[in-house]
């Protein structure tokens, strides 16, 4: 209940309220316009350097290559499906040692796992969900890039209806290049009973940061499930990313939400959304969509979810 | 105090002797009574530890290593597929170069599934990096445990130990154990207090980091193979001090009826026991024969192997694995090592048994040896290797397969 109180009184209001400190430091080898460094950016303003990152193979494995590192906090890279597991042996290892007084408290971590949606939605989920189920307090920050990257973007399970991936090439024959539907993983960490659960963008930081301060307050499983742009991935210019998130959102392809214990929340609800097309069409991915001919049906289809999906949401919230 | 109790009880045993921090965990037969030993305990305030049930042997793994990397004393346990499962993680932890001690209980691999032990499970991890340590006795696991902890943790090694004992044979008999007291056992392993790198807040730290750098990858992994060198040191003065403390041998290599002998069996583990009682019936007709016993796996015992086989007319190497197309894993690992020494046994020979915890009879250990003896004195021409199967395996196959196909009798 207090969870519930507590989450209507925003702590970030705007971007003034958001520190100038920063912990992740520039010279990464990251991809130019990268989505997912701008989330782990953000999430560390309010974690800190007291905070050890915890991470799963992916994108953001080459982070930290030996000698060097991005973060001011600490790190550990496990293996693709286990980064919650490791989260797990830390904060074990954290609590029976400071309450066996064999560390002091003041050495205590935050931790905060951070992985793809390769490893977040099929190779890791295992060890994720059983997380979930044992309510072990860490924060995990997915950056959904929506395929697996590092290796060339091969489809995942929050790959797009309709999106191109280099394994869903669209063809004569599979012209729509994915033709499943991404798997729901905020309703997934909703329904395995975790507390704090968010969709956020970088396109949006108060509203991204505004919910990481409100869920300090949370113990528990805390995801911040991120849209995260990928220029090579999704092809389209690196300027473009905060660009491209922005109209994910204003389109209602991506919702920004919580689920604080269960009750689900929109924080952000555009107030004419636009043409998903509008989304669409400046990626590369969904090109085969407009040309050579453009296939009014699909995108149609892409349009009718996503306005259902509102319907459904809007109606329910009233 | 002296304590009837069966093997699982024993590795049970010296985990909390070793007042270990952590153990993360999850079920296979037939290590489990392992775990149930260790929660009851626990939730019975006996021991102070976190017991934390995971996903799965790979999670469970991951877990063990990064609690080991913050500082914890960490335990755990599996079996047979259950290795096979964490195996990517055997290789990181040994690569995070954390001390976690893990007994792992042999048993069969799938397929066909099974229950009963042999060492294809533990002798896959070979080159995991981990040290590996098998027990003929309960008391040896009760023992091998403490001593892992202690060259496990020496700043020389900073690597982790598998202890490994067999499923049924040893996880489930039960003999008397010599349980060392908490105080004296305090003396021998003190509080775990690591001076190498780990996580705390006042000191951000990366680590697992990739190396992109082959130079420097090759480094690292010399440096795995340098800690393993001296893993073989620190064994030998860690020994010493335990035969001091407690007045038990915990040799590398264990030798039985080796003096005088001309011929040995080379084994491991729980079928030990019945090589020895097959030594003593063969002595009975004159065979000069002994048994050597590789208790310390990993690293290899090299040197003492050497000494212990030194002048052999022949040294029959019974594996109780197998590699299908090559053969033994052990004869290989032993007649490579000794293939350069001028006095190494004249003749080893190559002998599959025990596969799936079959039975391995005094007769086929005879014939072992008398074949061995053969190939010595009449210099025949070698075959590698030789599978065990008796007359009386081949009649409980044909039965089982003959029902398996409705009754009919299979030519098979």
């Amino acid at each position: 209940m207090e969870a519930r109180k507590m989450k209507l009184e925003k702590k970030i209001k705007t971007i003034f309220d958001i520190p100038i400190q920063e912990y992740v430091a520039p010279g990464g080898i990251f991809c130019q316009g990268c989505g997912a460094i701008l989330a782990a950016r953000l999430i560390l303003k309010l974690l800190g350097e007291r905070t050890v990152v915890v991470n799963a193979a992916g994108c953001f494995t080459l982070a930290v290559v030996y000698p060097y590192t991005v973060f001011k906090a600490s790190w550990l890279y496990t293996a693709m499906a286990c980064a919650p597991a490791g989260a797990q042996g830390i904060r074990d290892a954290l609590d029976i040692l400071i309450e066996k007084r064999k560390i002091d408290k003041n050495e205590d971590l935050n931790i905060l796992v951070v992985t793809g949606d390769g490893a977040a939605s099929s190779i890791g989920l295992q060890s994720t969900i059983t997380a979930i189920h044992r309510n072990l307090d860490f924060w995990y920050l997915a950056y959904d890039n929506q395929a697996f990257m590092n290796t060339g973007a091969q489809k995942t399970e929050t790959t797009p209806f309709g999106a191109a991936t280099s394994t869903t090439k669209p063809t004569s024959l599979s012209p729509l290049g994915t033709e499943q539907e991404p798997l729901d993983l905020f309703s997934v960490w909703v329904s395995a009973g975790a507390p704090y659960v968010a969709t956020v963008s970088p396109s949006y930081p108060v509203d991204f940061l505004d919910k990481v301060e409100r869920a300090k307050e949370i113990k528990g499983p805390k995801l911040f499930h991120c849209l995260s742009g990928c220029p090579p991935g999704w092809n389209y210019e690196p300027a473009l990313t905060i660009k491209v998130g922005r109209l994910a959102v204003e389109s209602g392809v991506w919702a920004l939400k919580e689920a604080v214990n269960g009750t689900i929340k929109h924080t952000y609800i555009p107030k004419k959304r636009i043409p998903v097309e509008e989304y669409l069409k400046i990626q590369g991915r969904f090109e085969h969509l407009f040309k050579p001919v453009k296939n009014k049906e699909a995108i149609e289809e892409i349009q009718r979810k996503v306005d259902k999906y509102w319907e459904y949401e809007l109606h329910d919230a009233k | 105090m002296k304590k009837l109790m069966t093997g699982n009880e024993a590795a049970a045993w010296g985990a909390r002797l070793a007042e270990v921090d952590y153990i993360p965990n999850f079920p296979i037969t037939p290590q489990t009574e392992i775990i149930e030993t260790l929660s009851k305990w626990i939730r019975e305030g006996e021991m102070k530890a976190v017991f934390r049930t995971m996903d799965s042997e790979h999670s469970m793994l991951t877990a063990a290593g990064s609690a080991s990397a913050t500082g914890a004393r960490v335990f755990t346990a599996t079996s047979s597929q259950g290795l096979l499962y964490a195996f990517e993680m055997l290789y990181n932890l040994s690569g995070w170069r954390v001390p976690v001690v893990m007994v792992n209980v042999s048993r069969g691999l799938s397929a066909p599934i099974t229950l009963e032990p042999d060492h294809n499970d533990i002798l896959s991890a070979r080159d995991s990096g981990f040290l590996q340590i098998h027990c003929e006795t309960a008391q040896e696991i009760l023992d091998s445990i403490l001593v892992a902890y202690k060259i496990s943790e020496d700043k020389r090694v900073m690597l982790p130990t598998i202890v490994n004992f067999d499923g049924f044979y040893l996880s489930f008999t039960r003999e008397i154990v010599d349980v060392p007291k908490l105080e004296d056992v305090r003396k021998f392993l003190p509080e775990y207090k690591p001076t190498h790198t780990f996580f705390k807040a006042s000191k951000p730290l990366a680590q697992g980091t990739p190396v992109l750098n082959s130079s420097l990858y090759s480094y690292f992994r010399y440096q795995v193979h340098r800690a393993m060198e001296n893993a073989l040191d620190v064994y030998k003065e860690v020994k010493e001090e335990f035969n001091k403390k407690f007045g038990r041998p915990i040799d590398e290599v264990e030798t039985y009826m080796m003096d005088d002998a001309e011929y040995a069996l080379l084994m491991t583990n729980s079928f030990s026991t019945k090589g020895k009682k097959a030594v003593i019936k063969m002595r009975e007709k004159k065979i000069n024969v002994g048994l050597i016993k590789l208790r310390l796996f990993r690293p290899f015992p090299t040197k003492e192997l050497m000494k212990q086989t030194r002048g052999l007319k022949g040294l029959a190497i019974i594996d109780q694995n197998i590699s299908p197309g090559k053969g033994g894993v052990i004869y290989s690992e032993v007649s490579s090592e000794l293939y350069n020494y001028e006095e190494k046994p004249k003749v080893i020979t190559s002998f599959i048994g025990g596969l799936g915890g079959k039975n391995i009879s005094e007769t086929e250990f005879e014939f072992a040896i008398n074949y061995t003896r053969k190939v010595y004195e009449e210099r025949t021409t070698l075959r590698v290797p030789i599978l065990l199967f008796t007359e009386e395996d081949k009649k409980t196959s044909k039965t089982l397969i003959d029902i398996a196909h409705g009754g009919e009798k299979n030519e098979a």
